[in-house]
């Protein structure tokens, strides 16, 4: 370590000032801050003295991930070596058989399974990975700002929310336009209104919509091998529940397997305890707000009861209670990860319950009356980004309102 | 009968918002919401206009310009619908100078509020533009009312969520040639996004 930090002072000399190298000063400092904590000491009267900096919030954010990327990658190879199992198929069917035939096929070895998941989740990961890091560091030269931890955040985030057989470009286009257009023209990290990880998402739901929703995607190999064996579904259990209401997922999964992640699914978003433990982290480190978790959780049940109550004759939808909308889907990957980031959503405490609150509604709302998606969580959260500086100013104004009101009695 | 004009309402103010997915009365949507309180300002006049110049051209044209419309009068087999635009926008010009006089005299604390809006939005294609979707789609009175309410409104939330969010950029690092109008069309867009989510619901 002390040779790495002698190495790292010799050559700091060409970075800074009227140094050789100047102009590449961000990528330096990026490197430098991999191994040392951040020296930078404050110079302005404000001294807020914490540990905890942007770095070390983001990469906890990060790691709280990991839970639901490892269960994802295993649960994957699951689900489409069975499917693979039942067309009689040791194929993928595309470049990926090369990665995934150095172990095997074998659906009853576990680390088949998760090698297999990994084998398409990995190279999506890295494409992602690369190519958000590329363009933050090509922002952070030009335009002279720190690069920015932000963006390992939400290349996992967006990584982890894409289908399997996702064309890799499809996956570098979604997290460029998310991450230059939803954030770094507005500045960079801390400075955008929309989550970028859910903007490059939702640019190529509308874009590709084939490749990225409806049944067929979530299983690897289906959409090569567009076979269906007879039987054999690889919708969502949401996609299940748009056809046939409850008694359509019921058919297939128990609450039980939607809890522990085993049904079909992106790869993040299948598994609610390894969300939950992810969960505990932001929480324990008070990174995420636990008022728009609640506040979302109180929204959904109201708005999901609400309907349970109204009923249709045509929408089976109507029927899916509360608990279950809980599991399925990606409610508890968006509500963990993306509806609680702090730049995006509400900044004062009361404002965060209603924000939470507008997401938990839309979403039962797109969900059950929007036959056009049948899943709403990522264009809830969008929606409620777009409200949160108004509801924001709304609190604020009120909060105005009342203290003059005291002052002047 | 309610089912209906509820589905008219939620239909203009998020399926077809008049500012986010027709784009129309872009100019002042762009121009006026720089803070949150003007733009607030200016949405209230823009449902108040709405909601009395929809239904008065709805009156016009089912009673005096639409084919056949003028026999109640005796007169058979007349067809004014080539001066349908001329006379909305002078509907809209007159109502809008009414309301004005109106309002200075009997309530000035609103009149004073709204300001130089009123004049502004009687040249706004957002007012024209529901006058001519109302015909367009065919609606009774009643439903011309809920429709100019609705209409009115989805542009006001638009502009008040549009003033939020610019508010919010104000602290933002925006490169030098994006800053103003550019990143405005830009945050118009990934507005858009966002009310995409309600495109495709039928009540």
């Amino acid at each position: 370590m002390k040779g790495l930090r002698n190495y790292f002072n010799n050559i700091k000399p060409n970075f800074i000032n009227d140094g050789k190298y100047n102009k590449w000063f961000p990528l330096f400092d990026a490197l430098e801050n991999l191994f040392f904590s951040y020296g930078k000491k404050t110079k302005n009267p404000i001294h807020v003295r914490d540990a905890v900096d942007i770095q070390k919030v983001m990469v906890t954010v990060w790691l709280a991930t990991f839970p639901a990327m490892f269960f994802g990658m295993y649960n994957l190879g699951s689900h489409s070596l069975e499917y693979l199992d039942s067309i009689n198929q040791q194929n993928t069917g595309d470049w990926h058989h090369y990665f995934v035939s150095i172990v095997g096929y074998d659906s009853n070895s576990f680390f088949s399974k998760l090698w297999f998941g990994a084998c398409y989740f990995l190279p999506i990961y890295f494409v992602v990975f690369s190519v958000g890091i590329a363009w933050e560091a090509l922002f952070a030269i030009v335009r002279k700002h720190e690069i920015n931890e932000g963006a390992f955040v939400s290349t996992v985030l967006f990584a982890l929310s894409c289908p399997p057989d996702i064309p890799l470009w499809q996956a570098a286009m979604g997290i460029s336009f998310g991450l230059v257009i939803g954030k770094e023209i507005f500045g960079g990290t801390g400075k955008n209104f929309l989550n970028p990880a859910l903007t490059g998402r939702a640019f190529l739901y509308f874009a590709y919509p084939a490749q990225i929703s409806g049944d067929k995607v979530w299983i690897a190999g289906i959409s090569d091998y567009n076979i269906i064996p007879e039987g054999y579904t690889g919708a969502t259990a949401l996609g299940m529940a748009a056809e046939n209401g409850l008694p359509g997922i019921t058919n297939s999964f128990t609450w039980m397997d939607a809890f522990l992640g085993n049904i079909p699914g992106s790869v993040g978003e299948t598994s609610i305890i390894a969300i939950l433990i992810g969960l505990i982290i932001l929480l324990a480190t008070k990174v995420a707000s636990y008022r728009i978790i609640l506040g979302t959780f109180v929204g959904m049940i109201l708005m999901s009861s609400l309907l349970n109550l109204v009923g249709s004759d045509s929408n089976p939808m109507f029927y899916i209670p509360w608990y279950w909308h809980a599991v399925i889907g990606s409610f508890a990957f968006g509500l963990v990860f993306m509806a609680t980031e702090p730049v995006s959503g509400s900044g004062t405490n009361t404002g965060r319950w209603i924000y939470g609150m507008v997401i938990g509604v839309t979403v039962i709302l797109i969900r059950v009356i929007n036959p056009a998606f049948p899943e709403g969580m990522m264009l809830a959260i969008l929606f409620a980004n777009l409200l949160a500086p108004v509801i924001d100013h709304m609190v604020v104004m009120t909060n105005i309102k009342k203290r003059k009101a005291l002052f002047n009695e | 009968m309610f089912e209906q004009y509820l589905n008219i309402f939620i239909t203009t103010v998020f399926i077809e918002n008049i500012a986010l997915s027709l784009f129309l009365g872009m100019c002042t949507f762009i121009a006026i919401s720089k803070k949150i309180d003007a733009a607030f300002g200016l949405g209230v006049a823009v449902i108040v206009v709405c909601l009395i110049t929809v239904p008065l051209n709805n009156l016009i044209y089912n009673y005096i310009l639409r084919e056949d419309a003028l026999s109640w009068a005796g007169l058979e087999g007349t067809n004014l619908e080539f001066v349908e635009l001329i006379s909305y926008i002078g509907v809209i010009a007159a109502s809008v100078q009414i309301l004005e006089m109106f309002l200075d005299k009997y309530v000035p604390a609103l009149y004073n509020a709204l300001g130089q809006f009123l004049p502004l939005i009687t040249v706004n294609c957002a007012i024209l533009g529901a006058s001519l979707f109302m015909v367009e789609k065919d609606l009774m009175f009643g439903e011309s009312v809920v429709y100019g309410f609705g209409a009115g409104f989805g542009w006001a939330l638009a502009i008040v969520v549009l003033a939020g969010i610019r508010e919010k950029l104000k602290y933002s690092d925006i490169p030098e040639g994006l800053k103003g109008l550019g990143t405005t069309f830009i945050i118009v867009g990934l507005m858009s996004f966002g009310f995409m989510s309600f495109g495709g619901i039928s009540l």
